[in-house]
């Protein structure tokens, strides 16, 4: 017989940690989530893993269900016939994670630091004449005009959702982190236990009372089936599937796709997708800048860009990417055809065409300073091939590298790219942070300093989109967003430069997961 | 003794003034913005303006300084802009694990560097040297990285007899801390135990040619008591210096241990810092790192003494 010093030593390890257990046997599930958590209030960052984390600990007194429509959840509503009272009543059962019952009030409050906070939420202000606690667990909504998307306003889960907290923490000052994680959700947040950009953990709340109706995405049941979560941050992919298929870990919120065929050959591991939604690559102009400036100039660099060129070098797979016109994601009640011009023919052919374009634009060889970002895996390749087309269709280009929080900050800058500026960089969006174009901030065309980078100005792009705030129907509402597609192609706000499926991977103990537009703990056993 | 131990604790305190004005001024002039890595990508300006604000990024730069000084001097290292915790809370959370994963790394190097170095000295041109080379040569040359995966991939994977990842705090048991401490350990050791195994051949190289060392064998002392107590002790000082700056240098190599073999440690703690621009975050780590260095090289400079009974401090 052999004997093994290293294998024994793992084996009285095995018997300390057995020895360690404690008498129940309590269910973690142990999750790589895509980002580490740094900062924990959900009214404050438009970060998808603190929203998931909101999503977690705190509630909406509305959810979003599978079909995109608002639904009761901490509230049940009524709305006036003429669309300017909509009152909300909450519940019963729900409690604050301090033990102390949810009220009205603290609703209002939440709502008015959401407001602050929220740009959507910002432009509803507009509309909004008062809100108002009526009763302990009555808050009444009364509208100035009638604002046709705001029941989907309190129930969208992106970028800001409208989290409900205890009054004491909702009065914090905007642009203040709140100083405790208490929500009404299913999880309770462990802040002993809690390690900024390293470990969250949250346990099961045995006093929330779930709906009654079957979940679906942000809305209905949220019923809790283990007794912890834990994410954990792994800044190594290949690290993370090396856990995951040791069993150190349950599940993988994001895979990289490249690595996806050594999970392949594992029986305990399955890979899907868990957000059927994805997220929108955009390639952004500085419309104050020349040379894109000129909209003839930005005609030419959009036929120079090709989508499935893009896609292919940053995703490969195709079975994870989809190409489509719509500003709104491929797959929304709002996707449209409208603008596929521009998306027509061969790389070649596209070529061809901008090549002409730019040669009847006067371009006069200004050139185009783009950002790369070299640590955000999923948006480092676009910048590269991106840059190849425009000088090939007879553009000057110089490629800045850079990292990601450098570039997040000097997007900012409207200054002359001598001083600090910018013509051109690749972001992506969340499908449910541009569904609609009440949250699309890419097609804002007021110009305005304070709207999201690029600044184009576009006067019947703002009469459309005050326009869809008022429209009363689904119907209205496609039409108006049909227009407002065509003018962000025609006037090129930006080029959509197609739309990728994040892949999750997990362990097969893990059932009934459920698929929504952020990942979601609640409905899973293990 | 006392009274250059002490002389040299006072000349810390302007190396460490300099450091702070230094990283201080730095991180300013890096572009980058925490408001931003608080508030995500798609915040808008007046969102990022209004956190900004709160933060007190908008003071004059002098007024921020004078503000983080006067902290630091009644013992207070701020608060974490991206997370809003106290900085020390911080450190102390990730510090034990670094430290483990360093002083086991050391005690690896020591273990199997200084006999590797005195036997290829003493088989000098000879098999054993020649493999000691080799073995140097590679741990020179392979990344860290690669080493850790190559690690995981035989003895984690492979073998299952170690964790693919992860940390157990001593609290945890011992069982469970050496086991998961194990790998990462090696790991970050291989760099070292290759660059004092050379350093201790190179310094026993000549002191073996010393005529005490040819008089102590000719009085028939037994090899070992020659090669570990007549020679090693009079190659040590070169040896201690690169033992001493090897684990002040060893911040590099533990920020990619610690990523490859999920260690909650400094090291990540620093890279994450400084990715989201978390301004009292770094500059409390690098004076803490600075801190260290400065003991460390103190600590070579008094083990001189200890080695060498000819040197003396006033």
């Amino acid at each position: 017989m052999t004997f093994h010093p290293l294998k024994s030593l793992g084996m009285a390890a095995l018997l300390a940690g057995t020895v360690a257990l404690p008498a129940w046997a309590e269910t973690t599930l142990t999750a790589v989530m895509q980002a580490p958590l740094r900062s924990l209030d959900p009214h404050l960052s438009t970060a998808q893993i603190v929203r998931t984390h909101g999503f977690m600990v705190f509630e909406t007194l509305l959810g979003m269900d599978a079909d995109y429509q608002p639904q009761p959840q901490m509230a049940d509503y009524v709305v006036s016939d003429d669309m300017l009272t909509y009152t909300l009543t909450l519940r019963d059962g729900l409690m604050w994670h301090d033990g102390t019952p949810v009220t009205a009030e603290d609703c209002v409050a939440s709502l008015m630091r959401w407001s602050q906070s929220d740009g959507s939420a910002k432009t509803m202000m507009q509309y909004v004449d008062s809100i108002e606690a009526t009763s302990e667990r009555e808050l009444v909504i009364h509208m100035k005009s009638p604002f046709g998307p705001l029941l989907e306003l309190l129930a969208k889960p992106s970028p800001i959702p409208a989290f409900m907290m205890p009054k004491r923490l909702a009065d914090t000052p905007v642009g203040e982190q709140i100083p405790e994680i208490i929500g009404s959700g299913p999880f309770k947040f462990v802040a002993d236990e809690y390690r900024p950009g390293d470990q969250a953990v949250y346990v099961k709340n045995e006093d929330y009372v779930p709906r009654d109706e079957p979940a679906s995405w942000t809305a209905g049941a949220k019923v809790v089936n283990v007794d912890r979560v834990v994410w954990q941050a792994m800044p190594d992919m290949q690290t993370s599937i090396n856990a995951i298929q040791s069993g150190d870990v349950d599940l993988i919120e994001q895979v990289t796709i490249d690595l996806l065929p050594l999970l392949a050959m594992n029986d305990e591991v399955e890979t899907g997708i868990l957000n059927p939604l994805g997220a929108q690559v955009t390639g952004r102009f500085n419309h104050r800048l020349p040379p894109f400036d000129d909209p003839e100039v930005r005609k030419a660099a959009m036929y120079a860009l090709d989508q499935e060129t893009l896609m292919q070098t940053a995703i490969g797979n195709s079975e994870y990417y989809q190409l489509c016109p719509s500003i709104y994601g491929c797959e929304v009640p709002l996707a449209s055809d409208v603008g596929a011009e521009y998306l027509e023919g061969s790389a070649d052919e596209r070529m061809a065409k901008a090549q002409e374009l730019l040669a009847a634009s006067g371009y006069d060889g200004t050139p185009v300073l783009m950002m790369q970002p070299t640590d955000l895996t999923v948006l480092t390749t676009q910048p590269i091939v991106a840059a190849e087309r425009m000088r090939e269709a007879g553009f000057t280009v110089e490629v800045a590298s850079m990292d990601w929080s450098t570039l997040q900050s000097r997007k900012n800058g409207w200054q002359p790219v001598a001083e600090g500026g910018w013509n051109y960089f690749f972001t992506y969006w969340g499908v449910a942070g541009i569904w609609n174009p009440l949250v699309h901030s890419l097609i804002n065309g007021s110009g305005d300093d304070n709207s999201w980078a690029g600044w184009p100005v576009n006067a019947r792009m703002e009469e459309l989109r005050a326009d869809y705030l008022t429209a009363g129907t689904l119907d209205e509402q496609k039409q108006i967003a049909e227009e407002i597609q065509q003018i962000a192609w025609d006037d090129s706000f930006y080029f959509n430069a197609g739309e990728f499926k994040s892949v999750a991977a997990w362990r097969t103990e893990l059932q009934d997961i459920q698929s929504g537009p952020i990942t979601l703990f609640w409905g899973v056993h293990k | 003794m006392l009274s250059y131990f002490l002389r040299r604790l006072l000349m810390a305190i302007p190396v460490m003034f300099f450091v702070a004005v230094f990283v201080f001024l730095l991180l300013r002039l890096t572009p980058g913005d925490p408001a931003q890595a608080i508030a995500g990508d798609q915040a808008s300006l007046a969102q990022l303006e209004a956190i900004r604000e709160s933060l007190g990024l908008n003071e004059p730069l002098s007024v921020q300084f004078v503000t983080w000084i006067g902290q630091m001097l009644q013992g207070d290292f701020g608060r974490s802009l991206i997370s809003d915790r106290p900085v020390l809370e911080m450190i102390g959370q990730r510090l034990g694990p670094t430290l483990a994963l360093a002083l086991l790394a050391m005690a690896m190097t020591l273990l199997f560097a200084l006999p590797m170095g005195v036997l290829a000295a003493w088989r000098d041109g000879g098999m054993t040297d020649r493999l000691v080379m080799t073995v140097s040569v590679i741990g020179f040359s392979v990344p860290i990285f690669v080493i850790g995966y190559v690690l995981i991939g035989v003895f984690a994977v492979n073998l299952r007899w170690f964790p693919v990842q992860g940390y157990k705090a001593l609290a945890d048991g011992i069982g469970p801390f050496a086991h998961r401490i194990f790998l990462p350990g090696l790991a970050l050791a291989s760099i070292y135990i290759a660059l004092i195994s050379r350093m201790t051949r190179a310094s026993m190289l000549e002191v073996l040619r010393e005529d005490y060392v040819r008089t102590a064998r000719a009085k028939g002392l037994p090899e070992g008591l020659v090669l570990f107590r007549h020679a090693l002790r009079n190659a040590a000082i070169p040896i201690l210096t690169v033992v001493g700056t090897g684990f002040a240098m060893m911040i590099s190599g533990v920020v990619v241990t610690e990523t490859v073999f999920n260690i909650p440690g400094l090291g990540r703690l620093v890279v994450d810092a400084v990715l989201a621009r978390d301004y009292p975050l770094i500059q409390a780590i690098i004076l803490l790192t600075a801190g260290t260095y400065v003991l460390i090289n103190l600590a070579i400079d008094l083990s001189y003494a200890l080695t060498d009974p000819r040197i003396r401090y006033q």
